[in-house]
């Protein structure tokens, strides 16, 4: 075994998974650069995201696991062993496409057992897995129907079984559920959640929607510009991001103006001092930087001498969320319970309070509007 | 009947339409019932009307032989047609996207080649190979590829006749699935090379591989400018040449290639549907 991040999991992993290691991968295509030096490793029975902005290098990654992409420099290792010159149909990994990719020419059930008869798996024991499978991914009734008679997310499933079909040691699903309604892509979340945990297969997911990696991954690893950004749970993600870009992609992030301190030790904002939490990114010490918090952290009170006022709010069940302007031209949002925000009426001045916690700090972006 | 049933809103289309088919089914229809009339005698005062012709077909020297030839030389530009453009068309769509272009322009550029001028200059090349070559280890190749019984020439001229039309076909195929990740997919299912080329993308390009096949049968059997020219005397060919002797015969003879084209054609179109699913509610 590698040594790898280790990061609490509360989930109890099964024995199946194997590690997957990525060491130093770079690609580039003419010139761009799709990976620039990644580094990562997924413990066994893990599920790891792979989020990021389009372009980021995600797919690269993920195919480089396939066998469908040579790095130009680095190494996947699996198991510890590398595989990195070994053709993608003897790598032991099962992929989920993010476009529909069954066979059209076979039925769903000999779609899932395609795989097993490369294998050489004989007719009959082939049939038994293949409606297994199906049953697993709950569509018991469904293998004798051909793909283009099944909906976008009937497919997805039958693909997913396809994958599973050779207990591999890796799954790679490359954003699987996007093509998929809003609700289908829920439930079909939720599934392949349960699956995994049940098989305990070593997972990784690609996806650009961080509430899909939030909801389901025991660690959910940021990428930007071809390189990990920051890989941890996604609590801790959430709240304690590592860099202003994590904090700004993963939910909503409030940049309040604040002034730093010599030091860069502390910094001043809403008229407190805080301690800085990481460094500042492009080095430079002192002045005025953009602080970030997320808007459940703000609170907020009336006050008639308060620098704030608020301009709008929208209820949203236990929250509302308070869209409020500072003097400085400057809107932040602030979500608080709905109890206490019906007693603020629009219009109101308000004073913002912040929690006695370290804060994260960014360069100061110029994004005042002229009011 | 069609027109008493019609709805009001669609006559007028309706009108049109039969119309349209009618004139076009005259226009087709008038020059086969005439060639059927001549061959079997009708409307010559002289003759009795009878299927002589037709019996004859079946008797007269050299038919069996031409025809033949003809399929096989079919069978070997088939062969040669999906030997260069599948290899080319899948490299293109799997690792080369930028080729597209200039595969798409040499495959299209022999329509733009007559025929005629096609055979002259096959004609003149080999002419002047065979002054260059004579008494060279050479010959024997240019005469191999000259051979009466089976004209490699006339396969060559062929594959490049038939490259648009299989070139267009083929292209649709492939532009109806997505290769590059079924591809993947078969990869990732333990397939090899092999497996992925004969068990994934060859099954479901199989109504383009029909269709090119068929053209290209169809193509073959009517070619009659560059065979001639090269001196060869395939299905076209002999065809003409017993036209003056037997007018009958060989109008019969071409009247009963289109029958059995056609009916190929109808067994090419219901093969491809029938394999295909069939809908369920
Ligand atoms: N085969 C290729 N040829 C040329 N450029 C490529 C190729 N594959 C990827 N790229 C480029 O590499 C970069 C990373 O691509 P990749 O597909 O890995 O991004 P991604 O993170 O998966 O994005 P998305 O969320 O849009 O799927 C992009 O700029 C892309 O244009
Ligand atoms: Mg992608």
């Amino acid at each position: 075994m590698t040594a790898s991040t280790l990061a609490p999991r509360p989930v109890s992993a099964g024995t199946a998974g194997a590690t997957l290691e990525f060491r130093g991968l770079r690609r580039s295509f003419g010139a761009t650069t799709a990976l620039d030096g990644l580094d990562l490793s997924l413990e066994p029975g893990e599920l790891l995201a792979l989020l990021g902005p389009s372009g980021c290098g995600k797919t690269t990654a993920l195919r480089m696991v396939a066998g469908f992409e040579t790095p130009d420099a680095g190494h996947v290792l699996l198991d510890g062993a590398d595989v990195t010159a070994t053709p993608a149909h003897r790598r032991d990994v099962g992929m989920v496409f993010q476009s529909y990719s069954l066979f059209p020419h076979l039925s769903a059930a000999d779609n899932v057992a395609f795989g097993m008869r490369m294998r050489g798996v004989p007719a009959a024991r082939r049939r038994d897995r293949a409606q297994e499978l199906l049953e697993l991914v709950g569509l018991p009734t469904h293998g004798g129907r051909y793909p283009r008679q099944l909906s976008g997310g009937q497919q997805q499933r039958v693909a997913l079984a396809r994958a599973l079909a050779l207990e591999p040691r890796v799954l790679l699903l490359d954003e699987p559920l996007s093509a998929l309604d809003a609700k289908v892509r829920q439930s079909l979340r939720e599934e392949i959640r349960r699956l995994q945990l049940e098989l305990g297969i070593t997972t990784l997911f690609v996806t650009h929607d961080q509430e899909e990696a939030l909801s389901m991954a025991d660690r959910v690893a940021v990428m930007r510009d071809g390189r990990l950004e920051q890989c941890a749970t996604p609590e801790e993600l959430y709240n304690s991001p590592a860099t202003p870009f994590v904090a700004g992609f993963v939910g909503t992030m409030n940049r309040l103006p604040g002034t730093l301190g010599a030091d860069g030790a502390r910094v001043e904002v809403l008229g407190t001092g805080r301690p800085v939490h990481g460094s500042l990114p492009g080095g430079r010490r002192t002045g005025a930087v953009d602080v970030l918090i997320r808007p459940e952290a703000l609170s907020v009170g009336a006050d008639p001498n308060g620098t704030a006022l608020l301009v709008a709010s929208s209820f949203l069940g236990a929250t509302t969320r308070l869209t409020i302007r500072l003097d400085g031209g400057r809107t932040v949002l602030a979500d608080v319970p709905s109890a206490g925000a019906s007693t603020l009426p629009l219009g109101a001045r308000v004073r913002l309070g912040l929690p006695e916690r370290p804060v994260l700090i960014d360069q100061a972006r110029n994004e005042e509007t002229s009011a | 009947m069609a027109l008493l049933t019609a709805s009001r809103p669609h006559r007028g289309s309706r009108l049109g339409r039969t119309v349209s088919l009618s004139v076009a089914g005259v226009y087709f229809l008038v020059p086969l019932l005439c060639a059927l009339a001549f061959t079997v005698g009708i409307g010559d005062a002289r003759q009795t009307p009878s299927l002589g012709a037709y019996a004859a077909i079946f008797t007269t020297d050299g038919l069996a032989q031409s025809l033949g030839l003809s399929l096989v030389l079919a069978g070997a530009t088939i062969v040669l047609v999906f030997g260069l453009l599948l290899p080319a068309l899948l490299t293109v769509r799997l690792a080369a996207p930028r080729a597209k272009a200039v595969v798409a322009v040499v495959c299209m550029l022999p329509l733009v080649v007559p025929a005629v001028a096609l055979g002259a200059g096959i004609t003149t090349v080999l002419r002047w190979a065979t002054d260059w070559l004579y008494d060279s280890p050479g010959f024997p190749l240019l005469a191999a590829l000259q051979e009466p019984g089976f004209p490699v020439i006339l396969v060559l001229a062929y594959t490049l006749m038939a490259l648009p039309l299989a070139y267009t076909t083929l292209e649709a195929g492939l532009n109806a699935i997505d290769v590059k990740v079924l591809v993947e997919a078969a990869r990732s299912c333990r397939a090899s090379w092999f497996r992925t080329l004969f068990l994934v993308v060859l099954p479901n390009l199989r109504e383009a591989l029909l269709n090119t096949a068929f053209l290209t049968i169809a193509l073959v059997i009517g070619e009659y400018a560059v065979s001639a020219l090269l001196g060869f005397q395939p299905f076209a060919v002999w065809t003409v040449a017993i036209s003056g002797s037997h007018a009958q015969l060989s109008v019969a003879v071409s009247l009963a290639g289109l029958i059995g084209t056609w009916l190929i054609l109808l067994a090419v179109a219901k093969s491809g549907r029938s394999k295909a699913p069939k809908e369920k509610p």
